[in-house]
């Protein structure tokens, strides 16, 4: 790397939304504390002093306020990045997001684009109080009209915040709050790759591991694990949850035969699911074995006393791994 | 509640109102002239679209009968560049910024969701959630100021939003947080309710216990009444307020009291909830039939109100006309708007279903009952 620098994720996206604010001056980044304090995580820290209030400022505590007005800020032709403090504090936005935000362009048969980013802290492994270890991805997923990207390392960190600004499309940028503070180095000449494209972190024959967000640092351990007994595992990234970058899996399985996916989010109708039920699909003859999904549980996220037996990590990807070679 | 003209037509300006009187003052015949012909030609536009429905010729249809003096006053108190955010009840507020009436029947015929340009006609699409257009309106509002386009005092440049609601709509959260966050940026914006007095079936004292144009003070939005059925006075209290949110003086709440004197929908029937007595007081103070006193009062001659009625006709026959022109959208216009930038699934969905119809030989749209009313592809 010629122009490389050492950043936290949490850094990184700084950086970013720097390096977007500075290239266009439509665009204006918005949220519960983001201002002065630079938002509970300090991410947008020092974005005040470079570009005053009119470019970034606090809002009212008033989630639904929050991406209202930035729907009507990207109606005006501005690019709004609202930051929505915890991913428990989204729902109140929920009928913004899913009613308007995402139908708006649709609506007007294109005649109105919506260039809305939405920040979300998400995940759990912090030791929180109740609603602020959620993973709420897959209701957003859901949704036809929006994007739904997840950054697991500072570079794409650094890089997809960017994309996710250029988009013309609505994007909910869900960020690894427990990862905030991973560093990394961040290339700053070049993106890696397209927003909403996946990557193979490492390369293995035994099975496929899929993972994003928070859990790609656990995958990788698990790979680690299982290399020490001789299992190699191959280890994706999708990055992006919505649209999924199918091709990168199905490739992958075709090779490997087995396909295990990985997230903190409850495996009920999940992102898990429909990767499980396209890969069936598109990989019937390829499959040696069931697609095994590893997750949280179905429960309302636990006390954080227990949030350690709720999120997967390398044992229980592991234990998946031995039933996926089982078959 | 700011009244200019009673109900016989007689108009007068209470001194407390005279800032609203001096906006009448400007006015010429020409523009009254208007205002009446708009509003008889939202009626039987209205009452044409009602009996399009009832022919099955569109899917629901939304009455604004008796609100008509509320929306085109308003309407044309607003400036021709301003931005408007309606609900779905604003068809005389649409005419006075140049919306295609057919856009809107298309909408409810099932055509489309809207489909206009908002850029274009500054008049935004239908909001169907209630409320979640006011905070639209105070976001776009937010946008004005960042961009120095308030309080200049050149008025080829400042301009202002309004967001249009039902008293309905004030229960919403919605609502509420537009009303802060227009307070708190001081944004360009009007906030117009039509309290119709019903929310479908609900009176307003389901949705609140005090007077909606006080619902604004607790967020540092001071309000006005208006009577909703005085074409003048919704004319002027709307200009005024929307010059002083222009000119940086920050938001107001106009709240306009009217009634809803038709259903709520055509699939609603109003017999079942209130009396027949209500509706009949509210028909004896009829917007129109109020402005109308007044012309003739100032010398107006039957000669116009023939024509107005013949260019009703021609109005109603046009719609109809255009009504039954419509052709069956295309399968594409299902997932070509999805999203402005390509997306993976959506491209795969649509080349499935435009297979899997070309395979059976061409899709042919039916109603419900089965039967193929000849639209075409």
């Amino acid at each position: 790397m010629s122009n490389s620098v050492e950043l936290s994720i949490a850094k990184a996206i700084n950086a970013g939304l720097a390096k977007s604010m500075r290239d266009n001056e439509k665009v204006l980044v918005f949220g519960e504390d983001v201002a002065r304090l630079g938002g509970v995580f300090r991410v947008t820290e020092g974005l005040l002093d470079e570009f005053g209030e009119k470019r970034i400022f606090n809002s009212p505590i008033a989630e639904s306020g929050i991406v209202g007005t930035a729907i009507g800020l990207a109606m005006r032709g501005f690019r709004p990045v609202a930051e929505i403090q915890f991913d428990g504090f989204i729902y109140p936005a929920f009928n913004q997001i899913v009613s308007q935000l995402a139908k708006l362009t649709n609506r007007s048969e294109g005649f109105m684009q919506m260039p809305v980013v939405i920040r979300v802290p998400y995940g759990g492994g912090i030791g929180a109080v109740e609603h602020h270890s959620e993973s709420p991805e897959a209701y957003f997923a859901h949704t036809a009209g929006l994007r739904v990207v997840s950054p697991s390392n500072p570079n794409d960190a650094y890089w997809m915040i960017q994309q996710a600004i250029e988009s013309r499309d609505p994007v909910l940028f869900f960020e690894p709050k427990r990862r905030y503070w991973q560093k990394g180095q961040v290339n700053l000449d070049e993106a890696p790759q397209p927003l909403h494209s996946a990557t193979t972190l490492r390369s293995g024959n035994d099975v496929t591991l899929v993972t994003y967000g928070p859990m790609v640092v656990t995958a990788l351990q698990a790979a680690e694990v299982a290399a020490a007994e001789g299992i190699n595992l191959e280890v994706i990234d999708i990055r992006s949850i919505s649209p999924i970058d199918f091709n990168h899996i199905v490739e992958s399985v075709k090779r490997t035969g087995r396909l295990i996916v990985a997230h903190e989010a409850g495996t009920f109708v999940s992102v898990s699911s429909e990767i499980a039920a396209k890969i069936a699909e598109l990989c019937f003859y390829f499959l040696e074995a069931p697609v095994l999904r590893v997750g949280g549980f179905d429960v309302p996220y636990p006390a954080a006393k227990l949030e350690e037996l709720y999120l997967p990590d390398a044992d229980r990807i592991m234990e998946a791994v031995d039933r996926v070679l089982a078959y | 509640m700011v009244q200019l003209l009673s109900v016989d037509g007689d108009f007068s300006v209470p001194k407390e109102h005279a800032a609203y009187g001096e906006l009448i003052r400007d006015l010429r015949e020409a523009d009254f002239l208007k205002f009446y012909r708009d509003m008889a030609r939202i009626r039987r536009f209205d009452n044409e679209a009602t009996a399009l429905q009832r022919q099955g010729q569109m899917g629901l249809w939304v009455p604004a009968i008796g609100q008509e003096a509320a929306q085109i006053g308003s309407g044309y108190g607003v400036g021709p560049n301003d931005h408007i955010f309606p609900s779905y009840r604003e068809h005389g507020v649409a005419i006075t910024h140049g919306v295609d009436l057919m856009s809107i029947v298309k909408m409810y015929r099932g055509v489309n969701h809207g489909g206009w340009n908002p850029h274009e006609t500054r008049f935004h699409l239908y909001a169907i959630v209630l409320g979640t257009q006011a905070l639209h309106a105070t976001g776009y509002a937010m946008g004005l100021n960042f961009e120095g386009r308030v309080g200049t005092g050149d008025l080829e440049n400042d301009l202002a939003v309004i967001a249009y609601f039902g008293d309905g709509a004030t229960a919403e959260g919605d609502i509420s947080e537009a009303l802060l966050f227009a307070a708190t940026t001081k944004a360009p914006q009007v906030f117009f309710c039509q309290n119709n007095q019903w929310a479908i079936s609900s009176p307003v004292g389901t949705q609140t216990t005090v007077p909606i144009y006080k619902r604004g003070e607790g967020f540092g939005v001071p309000g006005i009444r208006v009577d909703g059925n005085d074409v003048l006075a919704c004319f002027a209290v709307t200009k005024k307020h929307m010059d002083d949110a222009r000119g940086g003086l920050g938001p107001a709440l106009i709240e306009a009291l009217t009634y809803r004197i038709g259903a709520h929908t055509t699939s609603d029937d109003p017999s079942k909830y209130r009396d027949a007595a209500e509706v009949a007081y509210w028909e004896a103070r009829d917007p129109i039939v109020r402005f109308e006193k007044f012309l003739r009062k100032q010398g107006i001659g039957q000669d116009f109100f023939d024509e107005v009625a013949i260019a009703g006709d021609v109005i109603a026959s046009e719609v109809r006309e255009a009504t039954f022109a419509l052709t069956e959208p295309p399968l594409e216009n299902m997932f070509d708007h999805v999203y402005s930038e390509p997306h993976p699934l959506v491209e795969e969905q649509k080349a499935w279903l435009q297979k899997y119809e070309s395979e059976l030989g061409g899709h042919t749209p039916t109603t419900d009952d089965g039967v193929n009313y000849g639209g075409t592809r």
